[in-house]
Order: C-alpha cells, then sequence, then structure tokens
C-alpha cells in the first residue's frame, strides 16, 4: 500500500523527539475528536528559535509520522520561519498521496504548531 | 439463511478498491435490498402526496400506506399501533423520551441508572436531563467478561431511582443485556425502563410484551430499510402523562391566535410533515426481515460471529473485546493489533474491499473503559457469510505485514 511507506512507519514505530520537555517555552495538546488522535508538543524557545521541542502522541500511523517529520524540520528554526509553514511542506514530508479522509490526521501535528505559534504570540 | 441474499442487494455487487465490496459495518448501517429501493420509487411515481390532510385520492393513499407501517411496526415488536411513533432515528427517539417524559417526571435528587454499555445517544440525553433537573446519573459496571455486572445494579436500584437506560445490545462489545431481567427489577422499584434497540431490533425478536419495557428506539437504516426513520415506542399508559417535543402542523387540534391543543395520542408527537416516503419504504424492509424469520438472522450473526473470533484470535498481537460465551452476543466484534493503531486497520482493510468501522463508535466511555484509545470493529448481518471473514482474515495478515507486527 503507498500510504504505508518505509518512513513513514519508521517514523510512526521510532518517532523523533519522542517525550516532554520539562522546562518548554509553551506546551498544546492537539486532538481529533472523530478518531481520538492525540497530540502533545512541547517547544523551548531560545533566542527567537526552537532550540529542542519534544511530543508524546496517540493516533494513526499518519497523525503520528507527520509529526515527527515535522518536528524534525522545524528543530533549530526561527518562530518567524514556522509561521511561514504550509500545509503542503506536511504533505511534502509525508511523501505519499493523503486521501480527504485522511487530512486530518496529516495535519495534526501541524495543527498543534499553529496553535502553538498562537500562543506564544499571547505571551 | 435462505440463498441468493447477496443478489437481493445491489450496493453489494460493486467493487471497492478493485475488491469485491464485504461489508463488514453494519453496526453502523445496513445496505438495502432492491424491494426497499423500488418502495421508494413505487411511492414517489404513483402516490406522492402529504398525509392527514387530504380530501384528494392520493393524499388518502399516502396516509393509508404510511399508518399500515406503523400497524407493522407495531406486529413486528408485539405492541398496539397506538403506541408507535416516527422519528428521524433512534437518537430522536431516545431525545423524545428525556423532553417530553424526563422533564415533567425527573426532579432535583431523583436518579437516573444508566449503563456502562451505552451508545452516546443513550447516555447524553441522560446526563442533559440530570444536570438540568439535579438529579443523580448512576453507571451500571462491566464484569471482567464485557456483561452488565447485575449485582452492582440491584444495590443501585432504590426509590430515589426514576429511570433505568439501557441498550439491548452493545455496539462495541457486542454485549446482549438481559433487558427482560433489568426491566422487572426496575419496575419493583416504580422506575420507567427506557431500551435503545438500535442494535437488537433488525437482529433479533423483539416482543414488547414480553419484556415489558416502557419506551423502546431503533432505527429503520440499521435493519435493512432507509435512513431518516426512528420509531420510539411507547408504552399506552404513559402517552397521556406526555407532553409533546415539538410543535407545529399534524400534531394539533385546534389553533387559535393566541394558544391551541394537541392531539392526545401517538399524533401529538408528529408534527410537521413526517418522512412519509421513507417510513412506507421501511414497511418493505420490515416484510423482507420478517419473511427471512429473526430468530435464523440471529443465530446466523452468532455463526460469524464464533467463526471471526476463532479466525482472529489465532494471532497472540490481537485483542478481542467481547463475551466468552457466543450466547451473550450479538454479531459484533471489536478489536485491536498491538503496535497499530485502528484507523490503520480500517484503512488497509478498505485496500481489500473490507469496510470496517474504527474509533470511538459513539460510545466514548465505553471504549476508555476497555482500556483502549479506539478500536478496530466487524459488524455481520444476514447478506455476510463465512468468505467475508476469510477476507477480513487476508487484510488483517497483511496488516501484520506492514506494520512488521510478529505472531
Amino acid at each position: 500500500m503507498d500510504l504505508y511507506s518505509e518512513t513513514i512507519l519508521d517514523h510512526y514505530q521510532h518517532p523523533r523527539q519522542a517525550g516532554e520537555i520539562a522546562n518548554y517555552t509553551v506546551r498544546v495538546i492537539e486532538h481529533n475528536p472523530l478518531c481520538g488522535d492525540s497530540i502533545q508538543l512541547d517547544l523551548l524557545i531560545k533566542n527567537g528559535a526552537v532550540n529542542d521541542l519534544a511530543f508524546l502522541g496517540d493516533g494513526c500511523a499518519i497523525s503520528q509520522a507527520a509529526m515527527s517529520l515535522l518536528g524534525q524540520e522545524i528543530k533549530g528554526q526561527k518562530i518567524s520561519a514556522l509561521k511561514k509553514i504550509l500545509p503542503s511542506k506536511v504533505y511534502e514530508l509525508l511523501h505519499v498521496p493523503i486521501s480527504p479522509g485522511r487530512v486530518k490526521c496529516a495535519l495534526l501535528g501541524f495543527a498543534a504548531l499553529q496553535n502553538a505559534l498562537k500562543m506564544m504570540k499571547k505571551k | 439463511m435462505k440463498n441468493n441474499i447477496l443478489k437481493q442487494f445491489p450496493l453489494l455487487q460493486r467493487k471497492v478498491n478493485g475488491q469485491p465490496l464485504v461489508y463488514l459495518d453494519n453496526a453502523s448501517t445496513t445496505q438495502k435490498p432492491l424491494v426497499v429501493l423500488q418502495a421508494l420509487q413505487k411511492f414517489y411515481t404513483t402516490s406522492n402526496a402529504n398525509v392527514h390532510r387530504g380530501i384528494h385520492a392520493l393524499s388518502q393513499e399516502a396516509t393509508e400506506q404510511y399508518e399500515n407501517v406503523r400497524a407493522k411496526v407495531a406486529k413486528f415488536i408485539n405492541a398496539k399501533s397506538e403506541e408507535i411513533i416516527f422519528t428521524k432515528n433512534a437518537t430522536e427517539a431516545l431525545n423524545c423520551v428525556a423532553v417530553s417524559w424526563g422533564r415533567k417526571h425527573i426532579k432535583k435528587d431523583d436518579e437516573i441508572i444508566v449503563s456502562a454499555l451505552e451508545h452516546h445517544a443513550n447516555l447524553v440525553p441522560w446526563q442533559e436531563l440530570a444536570k438540568e433537573k439535579g438529579a443523580k446519573l448512576k453507571v451500571i459496571p462491566l464484569t471482567a467478561d464485557y456483561l452488565l455486572d447485575l449485582k452492582v445494579y440491584k444495590s443501585l436500584l432504590s426509590t430515589k431511582t426514576k429511570l433505568v437506560c439501557v441498550t439491548a445490545q452493545s455496539n462495541v462489545t457486542g454485549t446482549l443485556v438481559p433487558i427482560k431481567k433489568i426491566i422487572a427489577l426496575a419496575h419493583k422499584f416504580q422506575a420507567k425502563v427506557v431500551v435503545d434497540a438500535a442494535q437488537s431490533a433488525g437482529h433479533r425478536p423483539t416482543n414488547i410484551k414480553n419484556i415489558g419495557c416502557d419506551f423502546l428506539a431503533f432505527s429503520a437504516h440499521k435493519m435493512l430499510g432507509p435512513t431518516g426513520v426512528g420509531v420510539l415506542y411507547i408504552k399506552r399508559t404513559l402517552m397521556e402523562e406526555m407532553v409533546p417535543y415539538m410543535y407545529g402542523g399534524d400534531m394539533v387540534e385546534t389553533v387559535g391566535q393566541e394558544e391551541a391543543t394537541y392531539h392526545r395520542g401517538y399524533m401529538k408527537f408528529e408534527a410537521g410533515t413526517p418522512n412519509i416516503a421513507d417510513v412506507i419504504a421501511f414497511g418493505s424492509a420490515l416484510d423482507y426481515l420478517m419473511d427471512q424469520d429473526l430468530e435464523a438472522v440471529a443465530v446466523h450473526d452468532q455463526e460469524l460471529l464464533a467463526y471471526a473470533k476463532k479466525c482472529f484470535s489465532k494471532y497472540p498481537a490481537v485483542k478481542i473485546f467481547s463475551p466468552t460465551k457466543i450466547e451473550n452476543c450479538g454479531g459484533v466484534l471489536s478489536f485491536t493489533v498491538a503496535g497499530v493503531h485502528p484507523h490503520d486497520i480500517a484503512a488497509i482493510f478498505d485496500q481489500y474491499g473490507v469496510a470496517i468501522r474504527a474509533g470511538l463508535h459513539c460510545a466514548e466511555p465505553l471504549v476508555h473503559r476497555l482500556g483502549v484509545s479506539t478500536t478496530a470493529r466487524l459488524s455481520f448481518y444476514l447478506y455476510n457469510t463465512k468468505h467475508d471473514v476469510d477476507v477480513a482474515e487476508k487484510a488483517l495478515k497483511k496488516v501484520f505485514e506492514i506494520f512488521k507486527i510478529k505472531n
């Protein structure tokens, strides 16, 4: 099946940046009420950039692999650069065809990142 | 089961993802036999008119056909026609009880008992009612074998208990609930009982006189009928003390500029133009089911369940959430695979043309009681065969292969 590529299975079964950060700058929890998927994303911001990040998740291979891939991508990046990330970036990282039924799965981590950015703005 | 059933369901002839469709999501909704689709077309092409209001021939025909289905539903569950009301689904039927009976009869500090097996439709209306009235919600827990713990149930009952809300069959574990016993115990305390029969009505006989419940709800679309039709049985003696839950045309006696009076019987619950065509087509679904013999359907469901349990339980990575004894189960099988999310299981099954459900099944508290975030679920009906289970097992093996699960 095209959907379950080696990359996706690798990131699902061995998620990068799995865990929590005790002294996080911002923590967000994102749910998908339809399928019960969830992601907790911690960001540690230093000098206007992502110094470290970690996530805990429970969900399908697509939602968890997408977060893992996105996490790799944003580590070290400046906040200003994060704001420019679009959903198309996530699809590019996943590199498999995402059907309309899996869009919410694919973009759960992206939604968590968007909420984290909003929260930082308020701070 | 009678032969050639598959041929009578046009949709089951199609392919999905290049594979012959294997439809195992019957607890969500069932497919429709040709006779039901023909009944819909026949009504719209020959008798379409509004009901209960016309003098002309078409309106009289439509009214007669619509009311005939009410009589058919009554016969189907061994009740009287005037005890049957049509709603849009089982959820609306249960909400009707909460609003039309509950708001008047539930008071502060009263207790409402629900079971741990409930679908959101037979839980959330009671949560809201309890909140509104300052009443308490009590829950009958599960045993380790996914059955309701009747010992605890007995200890929950008291003179404070005013209502017991229980499913006849779980849509997640398939557990068959001893509703007759539960109802008899509740009635000792003068509590009323509402039964959610959405999963059972099309799968095994329902006999109102035998079980003795006060309210019973089910949905046409889960028993070969069209979507948009629900049924609520209300015990005749309770109807008088209930108020309408919707107001408008057809449910009134006389209407003045300032106020109106309402029908007394079942008609006070059917405001506005009902779902005439779908109700009439539901009548054809009931004919079809009665012709198949529901006892035989129940046996068929259980045979497939037993076979599926045998096939799936071979694999150590598979966990099954189902009562041990087949006689305690309807044709529903929830399972998980260690290391694979149910959403991914369903997606891989879909590639084999096998339609199954994955998720919370509108029973979030129950799924969490099972100790998992979600489950995958197979659910059977009269057109399914052992071959369908074999295809599902083939898809299961593919799940193991893709996710490198060792068994």
